[in-house]
């Protein structure tokens, strides 16, 4: 396999001013569009390792999509996106770069794993067989070696007790710790949060903020998270990113952007939704 | 009623019956859910083939397509047995309504179960062999088990290629009794009855197999 | 007998001929009068199995078991044994019992009793479709029973049931060349008949499936078109 993947700029500034030195994931001008309807306008981002990232903004902002071409679960009309320095979408062959395969896709994409709204966990495997299949398929995993990195992520998200029944009979928040788990047991180096918490009733939000607040505040992982929980994302995140339109509004850390944000339109929204 | 003798070759016949439809059913059944996967394929022409082949094949009867292969083929060259063209003629078009049930199936999975495979890096071949086909089955057995029938009940078409099937074991002995004949269809008639009603018992025994953990309610209701 | 012996098969080692237009022009007349004949007996099928599959189904809905039952396991029979056993009661038993057929009467009988037990599963759908609330707002308001029926629900069940039972029609048209088993010279018929005096089959059966699929595609099609229509509602 060729040595020489592209050259990735030595720093990338984001729009706070502050300089992103060697950014595990990187976003250049990203567009995407449905149609006439431009979801992703010309879209610059970068995120240091280990960084927690939150993004807020209004419904149908396009900030879902962001995760979704992160997760190559759809294909920007133009720019280009690298995963842990390495392009995503293209590759070098013969010293030009070009649309990649689907091999090379699959491999850069091996970094990144992500959590949905509504969980998708796999209805006709078990909690064990949900966690443990990417493991086991993607990764060439054993089955002892997987089911010994199965119990130990759900023992950590609460649900040792859990792993030989079927999702049917878990709750909301059970579930969504599951999806977790099944994401966690792939490794990443990034994790993709798509509004986990927007389709638990009330009471069960909670738990499911609590493994995410475990992941952000004990691991090294890098996490984006696309919530409306705002409380919640003044407690863990490093930066809040504020999305509208297919732009980034404005970004700051949490306690700048919830006290003081600059734009009219992001004040507009946390009228809205903040309780105040 | 009919003597032991006449019993037992219907019973034959119905080994004949059997061994025709399952043959048909077998190979049918391969190229359904391949062309029914392949039938929502990226690569336009794949689809475009495949659209070809169900609407052929869906569009000429099972009887045509019986005497065309066992008749007209061998002026061409392509020289088959009577079983040989049963099977094939069967396989034909169950693959082609099979294609349209598998493809069906197929899209019904939601989007979200192969978003969740992707998000943890399965390859194409693993999405579908693990998540989404397991899922589809669920949704193709009512339709499946209906054709099942269909096809057995076509299989009664290879006794006009002299296939000694049940209908041609009781065309050659009202041959002999014509008195008979009023027990010989009788028995007949009961003896696929009894068929169709294994076949539907086993598709529901498949239904329940497969259906661990999923909501039926969801999906639709049983067979028939 | 001749719709049950099949010609004699050309011989194992002849060698392979090639398409012969001219003959394939020769009988191509016959075929469609064949293929006419076939319609014919669909249409008259098919219009049978609707009549006597919406009398099933209202059957099958009595509130008296003992018609209930009956109804039910006879039209379970009839969909799970092959329509050319039952054709070949129709044609080949009944005289015993007095009652003699044509090889065409026969046809439309039996393609016609077969599709009315498919039909009236479908009528039963469609009008258990209608929501509970529609007929008890019909006693509310005192209607009468058969206004009942004609003003409020045939009207809502009949947009369900309009894509199966189109699906139904193509499917009897292409039953309908079995009944060259009982004779009839439909265009299946016709072309056993030219491949028994001619001994040439590759151009009959050919034809003759070309010329099946030019009715049977449009109309498949047209299907389609209703499906898309009217909705799809799965049986």
């Amino acid at each position: 396999m060729a040595s020489s993947e592209t050259d990735v700029p030595v720093a990338t500034a984001d729009t706070s001013g502050a300089p992103v030195a060697d950014p595990i994931v990187r976003m250049e001008a990203v567009t995407k569009r449905f149609g006439d309807h431009v979801v992703l306008d010309c879209l610059d981002l970068a995120v240091r390792r280990s960084e927690k990232v939150v993004i807020i903004g209004p419904s149908g902002s396009g900030k879902t999509t962001i995760l979704r071409v992160l997760m190559t679960l759809e294909r920007p009309e133009q720019g280009a996106v690298w995963i842990d320095g390495r392009p995503l979408y293209h590759e070098v062959r013969d010293g030009r770069l070009v649309a990649a395969r689907e091999k090379h896709v699959r491999d850069v994409r091996r970094a990144v794993s992500m959590v949905f709204q509504h969980f998708n966990l796999f209805p006709h495997k078990t909690v064990r067989q949900n966690v443990t299949l990417g493991p086991r398929k993607a990764l060439g995993l054993g089955r002892d070696e997987a089911d010994q990195r199965a119990r130990e992520l759900l023992e950590r998200v609460g649900l040792a007790d859990k792993i030989d029944q079927y999702p049917v009979s878990l709750s909301g928040g059970q579930k969504q710790r599951v999806a977790i788990a099944r994401a966690l047991a792939m490794q990443p180096k990034v994790m993709l949060f798509d509004e986990v918490t927007s389709a638990l009733d009330p009471e069960l939000v909670g738990e499911v903020l609590a493994v995410l607040r475990d992941l952000a505040q004990h691991t090294e992982m890098t996490m984006l998270l696309v919530t409306h929980e705002m409380r919640f994302a003044e407690e863990i995140a490093d930066r809040v990113v504020m999305f509208d339109a297919g732009r980034v509004v404005e970004e700051h850390p949490p306690a700048e952007m919830f006290s003081a944000p600059r734009e009219e339109r992001t004040r507009a929204f946390l009228r809205a939704v903040l309780p105040r | 009623m009919l003597t032991a003798g006449q019993y037992r070759a219907l019973l034959e016949g119905a080994q004949v019956t059997l061994q025709v439809t399952a043959l048909a059913v077998v190979w049918g059944t391969l190229v359904a859910v391949a062309f029914g996967v392949a039938s929502l394929s990226p690569v336009a022409p794949l689809r475009w083939a495949v659209r070809v082949y169900v609407e052929v094949f869906r569009g000429v009867s099972a009887i045509i397509l019986i005497f065309w292969v066992y008749y007209a083929l061998p002026l061409i060259g392509v020289d088959l047995t009577a079983l040989q063209a049963g099977v094939l003629a069967l396989g034909l078009n169950l693959s082609a309504y099979g294609t349209e049930i598998v493809r069906g199936a197929v899209q019904a999975v939601p989007r979200g179960q192969s978003e969740a495979a992707i998000a943890i890096n399965l390859s194409g071949r693993d999405r579908l062999w693990s998540v989404v086909l397991p899922q589809a089955v669920i949704t193709m057995l009512p339709p499946y088990g209906s054709l099942l029938i269909e096809v057995m009940k076509a299989s009664a078409l290879v006794s006009l290629i002299s296939l000694s099937d049940i209908v041609r074991e009781a065309q050659n002995m009202r041959q002999l009794r014509a008195a008979d004949s009023v027990d010989i269809f009788t028995a007949v008639l009961v003896l696929y009855f009894a068929i169709s009603l294994g076949i539907t018992g086993i598709v529901r025994l498949l239904e329940r197999r497969f259906a661990r953990g999923i909501d039926l309610s969801r999906m639709g209701g049983t067979a028939k | 007998m001749s719709g049950l012996t099949p010609a004699p098969v050309v011989a194992q080692g002849s060698p392979p001929s090639t398409w012969d237009w001219e003959f394939a022009g020769d009988i191509l007349p016959d075929l469609l009068e064949g293929l006419w004949v076939t319609v014919k007996l669909t249409v008259l099928g098919i219009s049978l199995a609707l009549a006597l599959g919406l009398v099933l189904a209202l059957l099958r809905r009595s509130r008296l078991r003992v018609v209930r039952w009956p109804v039910g396991l006879f039209i379970d029979f009839i969909r799970g044994t092959p329509l050319l056993v039952q054709l070949f009661f129709l044609y080949f038993v009944l005289p015993d019992w007095g009652i003699v057929l044509s090889g065409f009467e026969a046809g439309v009988i039996g393609l016609g009793i077969h599709y009315a037990c498919y039909t009236s599963e479908t009528y039963r759908a469609g009008i258990e479709s209608v929501p509970r609330g529609q007929w008890e707002a019909a006693t509310a308001i005192h209607l009468s029973g058969r206004h009942t029926w004609t003003s409020v629900v045939l009207p809502q069940a009949i947009p369900t049931v309009l894509p199966p039972l189109g699906n139904y029609v193509v499917a009897s048209f292409k039953d309908a060349p079995l009944a060259a088993t009982v004779t009839v010279l439909g265009v299946l018929g016709t072309a056993q008949r030219i491949q028994g005096q001619t001994f040439r089959g590759l151009e009959p059966f050919t034809l003759a499936g070309l010329l099946f699929l030019v009715v049977s595609v449009p109309a498949s099609l047209g299907v389609r078109y209703l499906e898309r229509r009217y909705g799809f509602k799965r049986d």
